[in-house]
């Protein structure tokens, strides 16, 4: 309580600064703009701003982003034609350190220090929301993604039906996760029990919802759920959860985990001789590095997949499909790919799609206007914001899949596309036990 | 059975918040100093056997034989460069610089190993567990750290109270000035202190990444628990630092048993209470 006033003290605070330095730099600009404005220069410039957590906890979202965004700098460099005229793109890019604060402080640099016409933000609710409340509150057109769309809508007081002026997200949704996970746990010779590991916080809480999260779905599609209770992040302990989901017949868990608490959760299950059939867990396995830091136990484990090589969408921008955006970054850079690499490409696909349309490049309105009609098909799906399912946000598709050993090392195959028929299925669902 | 389960798991984790206290305890004792880098020095010191492991292909266990004198070397330097300088008769400062280490640690790992999360992968051991009764399975990494932290605190014990270096602890803890009049050097005293806090935060590292997943900024959540098992204990008592421990790790685990939500809270609780009622802790042994 006491952190979110605070909070919600200095977001007051930096939109009275805000305000301050804006009407102070409107009004030491004002005569500049009078002399000549950038629509009559040799080759006028659009700036695009980009907040990203390059380094913190969340780093691990944006460690693609010196690659992808050279990628799109290259794809950007010949201009963007807009109206018969072509326009130089600068992008730059803002750290929002892993820190909500932090991220709403650089947004409201860029908006009003570098004037940016455009800003995109990325990964997580704690870099995503701060980024739109500042745009919303400036006017400026802001595009977002990888961020489930309830925190996004939801966390920002987003009324269904006005939505929002400016600003604009793309991503799937709890629905989805839910969807896709029922469809994996339908498999013969698993019981259809399920154990849940939510944490207190807002995933985990979203997730445990009576009425939004996964009860009352997994009740209708004739699961039983055995829920001991929100754990703290961070807990040394799941001995009261196994003991829980023995005495019931768990064979299937699931649950929203940050990597140190599952890795905790499974080599105690291990220890306790707890053994299930699947184990599902959204977040805490999105990530190569993760699974390979549990060694064998991290195999036919299973997550939501939001994009993978394998995805048949190609690139508006530069052609590519998304086998090759992935290899691409692996040869570049000799990581694995990660599942962020395709919306944070996306995200610039968009951008140059709007940049394209827009009736005029000068008038923010304008370019809200060309977000708003936006249908493009990016590597990662259709982005169309007239099918949204409330204003302002749209869907991409959302499958699940499991690690797998391929030779020697491990991959995420897709084993289940219910909900989103277009995915190919890469492989079949093996059982932990 | 569940509830003995229960208890006796908590007991286990108890050993390791002994673990990750006893360095903090010892510090503390010897020198008056709340070393707040010290869930950080844990995690760094999981990084140096991360690399150690990687490098010679040991198993991570045995990596302490490299890790710990490792480790023990860059706390005497750390101690002699860093933390002397500026201890005096002002508590604050000395404070500050280990703040600031914290700080330092946590982006200098960031920078080196980025974010990326990770853990030593230990084989077997792991998930091996001894089925002592019908729902109740020990698991036989949970006893090697409860041992392992039994023995340094039997170990830390023998060298406070059977050795030369224990009596230069003990004398420049109770009377700095009359220790150095005695021809102790305080600084070299200090050093040997925080070698021995860093080699014992080396075994804590390793396990703590045998244990979990670990990333550059793990360090802090550990702390927390270390320093509560100190204060519950009882400043100064390294048999104390154990008990306090365990009751952290049973308070937790009979928190959790009611409803995970109470897990870390009736740790604090029992923190909270001990502070109330017995602010020196349960078996002081310093004024």
């Amino acid at each position: 309580m006491a952190t979110s006033t605070s909070t919600g003290r200095i977001r007051s605070l930096m939109n009275r600064r805000s305000f301050l330095t804006a009407a102070a730099g409107a009004a030491v600009s004002a005569p500049a703009i009078l002399r000549h404005s950038r629509a009559y220069a040799e080759t006028p410039k659009l700036r695009i701003g980009h907040v990203s957590p390059r380094t913190g906890p969340l780093a691990g979202f944006a460690e693609a982003d010196d690659h992808i965004l050279a990628g799109i700098s290259k794809a950007y460099s010949g201009g963007i034609d807009n109206n018969g005229r072509a326009w130089a793109v600068e992008i730059i890019s803002k750290d929002s350190q892993s820190n909500p604060n932090r991220a709403a402080e650089v947004s409201s640099e860029l908006i009003l220090n570098d004037e940016v016409d455009i800003i995109v933000a990325a990964s997580t609710p704690d870099t995503v929301n701060p980024v739109s409340d500042q745009a919303e509150v400036n006017g400026t057109p802001c595009i977002t993604t990888d961020c489930p769309w309830q925190p996004y809508f939801f966390g920002r007081n987003g009324v269904p039906d006005t939505g929002f002026q400016s600003t604009y997200h793309f991503f799937w949704g709890l629905e989805d996760v839910i969807a896709s996970f029922l469809a994996l746990w339908q498999h013969e010779g698993v019981a259809k029990k399920v154990g849940g590991l939510f944490p207190n916080d807002a995933d985990g809480n979203a997730w445990g919802d009576a009425e939004r999260g996964f009860p009352k779905p997994l009740a209708q599609a004739g699961f039983s759920l055995t829920d001991p209770g929100r754990y703290q992040p961070l807990s040394d302990n799941f001995t009261a959860q196994i003991s829980a989901f023995k005495a019931a017949g768990v064979e299937v868990v699931t649950g929203n985990m940050i990597p140190p608490d599952f890795a905790n959760f499974w080599s105690q299950a291990g220890q306790q001789g707890f053994k299930p059939k699947i184990v599902t867990i959204g977040k805490a396995l999105l990530f190569p590095s993760v699974i390979a830091s549990l060694g064998d136990r991290g195999v036919g484990l299973t997550s939501e997949i939001w994009w993978t090589p394998s995805h048949p969408f190609k690139s508006s921008l530069t052609g590519e499909s998304a086998r090759q955006l992935a290899e691409g970054y692996s040869s570049a850079t000799g990581r694995p790919w990660t599942q962020p690499i395709g919306f944070k490409h996306a995200l610039f696909e968009v951008v140059a799609d709007v940049v394209k349309r827009a009736a005029d490049l000068e008038d923010s309105e304008a370019l809200v206007e060309a977000i708003r009609a936006t249908s493009v098909d990016t590597i990662v799906g259709s982005v169309d914001w007239s099918k949204g399912p409330v204003k302002n946000v749209t869907k991409t598709p959302l499958v699940a899949g499991q690690w797998q050993k391929q030779g020697d090392k491990v991959d995420l195959v897709v084993t289940t596309n219910a909900n989103a028929p277009q995915i190919p299925v890469g492989g079949e669902l093996q059982l932990l036990s | 059975m569940e509830w003995v389960n229960a208890i006796v798991q908590g007991i286990l984790i108890g050993g390791l918040y002994a673990l990750f206290a006893a360095g903090l305890s010892l510090i503390f004792g010897v020198m008056r100093l709340v070393n707040i880098a010290h869930g950080d020095m844990i995690v760094a010191a999981a990084y140096v056997a991360l690399v150690v492991v990687q490098a010679t292909g040991l198993h991570p266990l045995a990596s302490a034989v490299i890790v710990v004198p490792l480790m023990a070397a860059l706390g005497y330097a750390m101690q002699r460069l860093l933390l002397n300088p500026t201890i005096g008769k002002d508590l604050l400062s000395p404070l500050l610089v280990t703040f600031g280490i914290s700080v330092i640690l946590q982006n200098g790992l960031l920078v080196a190993f980025t974010a990326d999360s990770h853990r030593l992968a230990a084989g077997s051991i792991e998930t091996a567990s001894i089925q002592v009764a019908p729902g109740l399975a020990l698991g036989v990494l949970p006893l090697v750290m409860f041992a392992a932290s039994v023995l340094i605190i039997f170990g830390l014990e023998l060298i406070f109270y059977r050795t030369s270096l224990g009596r230069a602890f003990r004398a420049t803890s109770d009377d700095p000035e009359i220790a150095q009049l005695m021809k102790l050097d305080r600084n070299h005293v200090f050093g040997m202190a925080m070698a021995l806090s860093a080699a014992i935060v080396a075994i804590a590292g390793i396990f703590l990444a045998i244990r979990t997943n670990f990333d550059p900024s793990a360090g802090p959540a550990r702390l927390i628990f270390g320093f509560e098992a100190v204060i519950i204990g009882g400043l100064g008592n390294l048999w104390g630092t154990l008990a306090g421990g365990i009751a952290l790790g049973v308070a937790q685990a009979i928190g959790a048993q009611i409803s995970p939500g109470w897990q870390i809270l009736a740790g604090h609780l029992v923190f909270f209470l001990v502070l109330a009622v017995r602010p020196r802790g349960l078996f002081p042994r310093m004024d």
